[in-house]
């Protein structure tokens, strides 16, 4: 049965005929190639890359770069594109988010004329596949502690140091790689780093629960020499990372609604037909209600922030607070609705005939990547009172 | 070469149909449309012979203005043009008006090859390749699931009862689409915006010098007159299985007395 939507206060109406069909598009991909193939690539632990090629013909990579031939799609359509893929999968939601936030981003905002002619069509098709490494084993919120330095040595820089939990790390053929340029107190700067360059290897963090239809690796640097020519030249600090994951959260605050509708429309359907005591449906029992309308409440709240969220976006008013606002609360929708489907499912909710074990699993790599929602608390926090309560790095 | 591709616009083949207020007509609230499926066939083999042998292919549908939606799905996709024969405010019609109308556009066309799909979801009644192709005295050939051009003629595979027909047709015809053809392509994102820029041309039934009067109301051949709903499913029976004879009896008798069809 095809996917028909959340809309319980006509947010459609909101949208202009472009932004629903770009969201019609992905969702009948969704429909037609993720979903009937996805649990299987979870239970397996495998990145379905042979979606790869589709996704690039539909424009998926890159969706908001208005040069190179891409659409250049405003920011609630782009959006629309993460709710419909995550409704698939937070693992696929992820790559497109890697490869179009995280990658051609940074390349197309802070890279040089000949970074971008090299990179941004080969990752729009989808020939080169990209990451992003900016988390090492010991720093995670705290990113501005990282180890990984680049030493200058003639006209060329030398890598050293480790980078953990990077999506797509061993299949990527680009790392946009982020390390202290000069010494252990310089400023972060961006390095393009190949694929087979001496000296960068990756491994697979194996056993995960979690996003297990998508690829997350660590990368390791062992004198790892990289030419000047790849040294992002447009930005200087952790204000470039930083940058970039503010687009990717963006993006994650429309892809955890995604979610959420996958396992509220599951239990909502499944709380319909299924039927315990004097053949009534457990829909019709209060507290089976009050989950559900717990959800859609949610989810409601939910849509209006990221959709406003994108208007501010595409006016140029939105600011790193405002995304954090939005991923924070989200996810954290998405993640009380999976547990709330999980239980409306019973039994069922722990098998892989339904989506929502997978979903519930995926979301708290979700809730922990791109800051974790307490660290987005204490973004808030600082933003609303004017006194940070950690030591955050400047945008 | 030149291609035009009649689209229909049609309630999604998973909606839930209610009939409308005057038990004649389906209740649109709440109604998903989409593309008809066959015409996504016929459109996609125009896009295919127009990437391997250049032209154009332009997409035709008579509608109302939320066609317009369905069109821009199919500019998205890749046709280069598209147009639509106004129905807001011109009442009932029946398929022969539709043809009509389809036909007089398609005068002003000059399509060397003009697709539909075999028949549209919803009514399915399948006749408008015959009908349109009746009316412009051309050759029509439906239920196409190969193609093969040659020049000024193609060549056509087309379902029959267990078997399979190759006919050849002189050009300009009118080709029905029908599973099988092909896999219809995605749009893309690039498309949707190309799309957007793209101008739909809006033609009335006068513009096209036809005569609303008389196409519809009274002068409709084929009037709707009542619309039902099959009758739901009734709840099964469940025959109690812990003795096997006894089980086997209770079924006969229930297949004897009150099914009657022993
Ligand atoms: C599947 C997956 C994919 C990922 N992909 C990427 C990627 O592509 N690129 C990349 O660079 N990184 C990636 N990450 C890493 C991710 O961004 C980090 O895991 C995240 O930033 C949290 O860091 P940490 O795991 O080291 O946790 P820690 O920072 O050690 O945090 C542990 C706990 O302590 C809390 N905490 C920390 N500091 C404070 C504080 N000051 N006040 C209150 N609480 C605090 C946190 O909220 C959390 O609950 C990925 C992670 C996962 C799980």
């Amino acid at each position: 049965m095809a996917f028909s939507g959340v809309d319980f206060y006509q947010i459609e109406a909101l949208l202009s005929d472009e932004e629903k069909a770009v969201r019609d598009l992905v969702r009948d991909f969704v429909d037609s190639e993720i979903l009937p193939i996805i649990e299987e690539c979870a239970w397996e632990g495998r990145f379905p890359r042979e979606l790869v090629p589709q996704m690039a013909a539909l424009n998926l990579f890159g969706a908001t770069i208005p040069e190179y031939g891409l659409p250049g799609l405003d920011n609630v359509a782009y959006g629309l594109i993460m709710q419909e893929l995550e409704r698939g999968d937070s693992g696929l939601r992820s790559f497109v988010s890697v490869q179009s936030a995280l990658v051609m981003y940074p390349i197309y905002t802070y890279g040089s004329k000949a970074q971008k002619d090299r990179w941004i069509p080969a990752l729009a098709k989808g020939e080169a596949i990209g990451c992003f490494g900016l988390t090492e084993p010991d720093f995670g919120s705290n990113p501005g502690g990282m180890r990984t330095v680049a030493r200058k040595d003639g006209s060329s820089w030398v890598l050293n140091g480790a980078k953990a939990w990077i999506t797509n790390g061993s299949i990527a053929d680009v790392a946009v790689v982020w390390a202290k340029a000069g010494g252990p107190d310089a400023p972060v700067r961006g390095f393009l780093v190949e694929k087979g360059t001496p000296g960068f290897t990756t491994s697979e963090h194996r056993m995960k629960m979690s996003l297990r239809a998508s690829v997350t690796s660590q990368l390791a640097f062992e004198d790892c020499r990289v030419p000047e020519e790849n040294v992002l030249p447009g930005v200087e600090g952790l204000k470039g990372p930083l940058s970039c994951l503010t687009q990717a959260r963006y993006g994650i605050s429309w892809g955890a609604l995604g979610s959420a509708m996958a396992t509220y429309t599951c239990a909502l359907d499944y709380a319909k037909s299924r039927k315990q005591f004097q053949d009534r449906p457990i829909a019709s029992h209060q507290m089976v209600q009050e989950k559900l309308a717990f959800m859609i409440t949610e989810i409601t709240k939910g849509q209006l922030l990221a959709l406003q969220l994108g208007r501010m976006k595409d006016g140029g008013t939105m600011r790193p607070h405002h995304v954090s606002m939005a991923k924070r609360n989200n996810v954290w929708v998405a993640r009380e609705c999976a547990r709330l489907a999980r239980e409306i499912l019973g039994a069922n909710g722990i098998v892989g005939e339904y989506p929502v074990f997978r979903h519930l699993a995926n979301i708290e790599s979700v809730f922990t990547y791109e800051g974790t929602h307490d660290i987005h608390t204490l973004v808030l926090g600082q933003a609303v009172t004017g006194i940070p309560s950690y030591n955050p790095p400047a945008e | 070469m030149n291609h035009v591709v009649c689209i229909a616009y049609v309630p999604d083949t998973e909606t839930k149909v209610k009939i409308g207020g005057d038990g004649k007509s389906i209740d649109e609230t709440d109604v998903k449309w989409i593309v008809s499926p066959y015409d996504e066939y016929a459109l996609e083999e125009a896009l295919k012979t127009r990437e391997a042998k250049g032209g154009t292919v332009t997409v035709l549908t008579f509608g109302p203005a939320r066609a317009d939606v369905g069109l821009r799905e199919c500019l998205a996709r890749g046709a280069d043009e598209a147009v639509r024969i106004a129905s807001d405010g011109l009442g009932e019609t029946d398929s022969l008006g539709v043809a009509q109308l389809l036909a007089a556009a398609l005068k002003g066309m000059k399509a060397d090859a003009i697709w539909m799909g075999s028949k549209g979801v919803g009514t399915d009644a399948g006749v408008m390749v015959s009908m349109v192709a009746e009316l412009l005295d051309l050759p029509n050939v439906n239920l196409v699931t190969k193609v093969e051009w040659k020049d000024g003629a193609v060549t056509l595979w087309r379902e029959v009862e267990g078997g399979r027909e190759v006919v050849e047709s002189p050009l300009p015809c009118v080709i029905g689409a029908h599973k099988g053809l092909n896999e219809p392509r995605y749009a893309s994102l690039k498309g949707i915006m190309a799309a957007k820029k793209k101008v739909i041309a809006v033609k009335k039934p006068a513009d096209l010098g036809v005569d609303p009067a008389g196409i519809t109301g009274e002068k409709a051949a084929v009037r709707w007159t009542k619309l039902e709903l099959p009758p739901a499913r009734q709840a099964c029976k469940l025959i109690p299985a812990d003795d096997p004879q006894k089980a086997a009896e209770e079924l006969l008798r229930l297949l004897r007395d009150e099914a009657k069809v022993l």
